[in-house]
């Protein structure tokens, strides 16, 4: 049994480290190593398309999983003091959000956007005085509502487990001793979930960061990271992209660490 | 006007979860009743959407049946063979493994799940592509070896992609089992073969059916693996989607399969939940 759990790690790492290998390769076969080289990583840094679609990447990533995280945690928050009906509506469009596959998410959303824009465009045009109306179209707001779908409801997932993991007592001892329900909240509950919440900022980061599917259908014009890496593993593999998958891996690499370590007194204690 | 504390208390839920109730209306609810209409209507010669009611779309599931008998044996085969493979791994982890070690090689397994999966795939297009194992095996004299854009390797990709996402819940249930059980078992003179299949198997289904649900349905929506491992031999469902909305703008068609994928993730998740069910309490799985 141990030969195949150690086979098992092999097999999912083994992959990774030859790629993170190879983008030092001088040369562009994957069999052989020709030599030491970081021309690869200059060229990806100095590549203009690709620098573009990384800034994309983090302005969409950072604002989706703000929003999702702020939203998240309140409606976290907020279930606790809602009828076991709204609690069971919720946690049904929660659970749908995160079991529904990635790429109706993305159709659907196309499909509802483009549809409300048309209105919304011919409702402006007729009502614009100038010469040319603005127009609402795919976007960063289109691929931020929807990986925000997403990563709220796995915020909340995340912040409810930790505040079901709560002790009702110290909060009653808290309005026994007449603080105010908002000092109980920020001095009591707020530091013991802070942790869960920046662990599902970290994790819808991740998700953001690294979603091709659902941005695929929604990007409109924009371009994100796995969008471009994607187009350019089409065009052809060349050692570049594998100095952009080394760089993406790092990335996610200190996120995902960063959450369970954030996380680790939940997992230490599952 | 007086403003009650209760009425205060409505108002602060209100603004806690009004937020995330309109997010999820606006980007959830209304966008599925959007390919909801989309699937019962028509096509509009230029390419677009016709107002009408009508089950011409779905009549025409079977154009597409291809993609349809792809996912629907691939997912499932791929799905086993995660378990296959996951079973034993999560068993060490749970039972076997020094505890100190534990966490560490937990991690190890969660760590490549949240990372990329398009450059996991990535990866193993560029080791079964020309230049990676074939180049390889020229060298010691093996010409014309042709392993990708083949279903082998879309299978390997969905074993590599999703095997962390079978063993995580297998561990959770396997590591909460009462091992006085097992002593009993011992005990009570049953060898390890009927210890393991008469107790260990039967409470760790739950751990398996939520394994086997999340791989299944996320295999379902699959598109990244078939299209860079099966270079367009391999078809899925997403590809399907991805062709009918991207290329050949058929949106009320695209819309109608888009509809039956989710039919089909929701009786693939009504089967596991019930015999999860059946044999023990469900417990939540951590995915972190």
């Amino acid at each position: 049994m141990r030969a195949l759990v150690t086979f098992v790690y092999l097999f999912l790492y083994t992959p990774i480290v030859l790629i993170v290998l190879f983008s030092f390769n001088a040369g562009r076969n994957a069999s052989e190593f020709v030599g030491f080289s970081t021309e690869w990583y200059g060229k990806a840094l100095s590549n203009a398309f690709l620098m573009e679609a990384l800034q994309n990447s983090l302005i969409v990533g950072f604002t989706s999983a703000g929003l999702a995280t702020l939203f998240g945690t309140m409606a976290a928050l907020g279930l606790e003091r809602v009828s076991a009906k709204t609690r069971a509506v919720f946690d049904a469009l929660f659970a749908a959000a995160i079991v529904v596959p990635g790429v109706v998410i993305g159709i659907a959303t196309l499909v509802a956007l483009v549809e409300v824009f048309g209105l919304a465009n011919s409702l402006i045009a007729s009502v614009w005085p100038g010469e040319a109306p603005p127009r609402m179209q795919l976007g960063f707001g289109s691929i931020i509502a929807a990986h925000g779908l997403f990563t709220m409801a796995l915020v909340t997932m995340i912040v409810k487990a930790r505040i079901a993991s709560l002790g009702r007592d110290i909060v009653e001892a808290s309005s026994d001793l007449y603080a105010t329900p908002m000092t109980t909240f920020w001095q009591i509950v707020f530091p013991q979930i802070l942790p869960s919440v920046l662990a599902g900022f970290l994790l819808a980061f991740t998700f953001s960061f690294d979603d091709f599917i659902i941005a695929f259908f929604v990007a409109g014009s924009k371009t994100t990271l796995p969008i471009y890496v994607f187009a350019s593993i089409r065009r052809g593999v060349t050692p570049e992209i594998n100095a952009i998958a080394a760089m993406v891996l790092v990335a996610s690499l200190i996120l995902i660490l960063s959450a369970r370590f954030l996380m680790r007194d939940r997992t230490a204690n599952s | 006007m007086v403003i009650t504390q209760e009425f205060r208390k409505k108002l602060v839920t209100l603004a806690l979860i009004g937020p995330a109730g309109l997010w999820l209306f606006v980007f959830l609810v209304l966008p599925f009743i959007a390919i909801l209409v989309f699937a019962f209507g028509k096509r509009a010669p230029e390419g677009g959407y016709q107002a009408a009611f009508t089950i011409e779309q779905f009549a025409n599931l079977g154009s597409r049946a291809a993609a349809f008998v792809n996912t629907l044996m691939l997912a499932p085969a791929g799905a086993i063979a995660c378990l296959l493979i996951a079973y034993p791994v999560a068993y060490y982890l749970a039972v076997k493994a020094h505890p100190r070690h534990r966490l560490l090689l937990v991690s190890l397994v969660v760590v490549p799940f949240w990372t990329s999966l398009l450059v996991r795939t990535y990866a193993w297009m560029y080791l079964l592509g020309a230049r990676g194992i074939p180049h390889l095996l020229e060298l010691i004299g093996i010409e014309n070896v042709r392993l990708i854009n083949t279903p082998g390797a879309v299978l390997l990709g969905i074993v590599y992609g999703y095997l962390p996402l079978m063993i995580m819940p297998i561990y959770v249930s396997l590591e909460k089992l009462d091992r006085r059980l097992l002593e009993a078992s011992a005990d009570l003179g049953a060898r390890p073969v009927s210890t393991f299949f008469g107790i260990t198997v039967p409470l760790s289904l739950p751990g398996v059916m939520t394994g086997m649900a999340l791989v299944t349905i996320l295999l379902l929506g699959e598109y990244l693996i078939p299209q860079l491992l099966g270079g367009g031999k391999v078809f899925f469902i997403g590809n399907a989607l991805v062709d009918l909305f991207l290329q050949s703008r058929n949106w009320p068609f695209g819309s109608a399969i888009a509809v039956t994928l989710v039919a089909v993730v929701v009786v693939v998740l009504m089967v596991a939940m019930r015999i999860a069910w059946r044999f023990a309490g469900t417990r939540q799985v951590d995915l972190v």
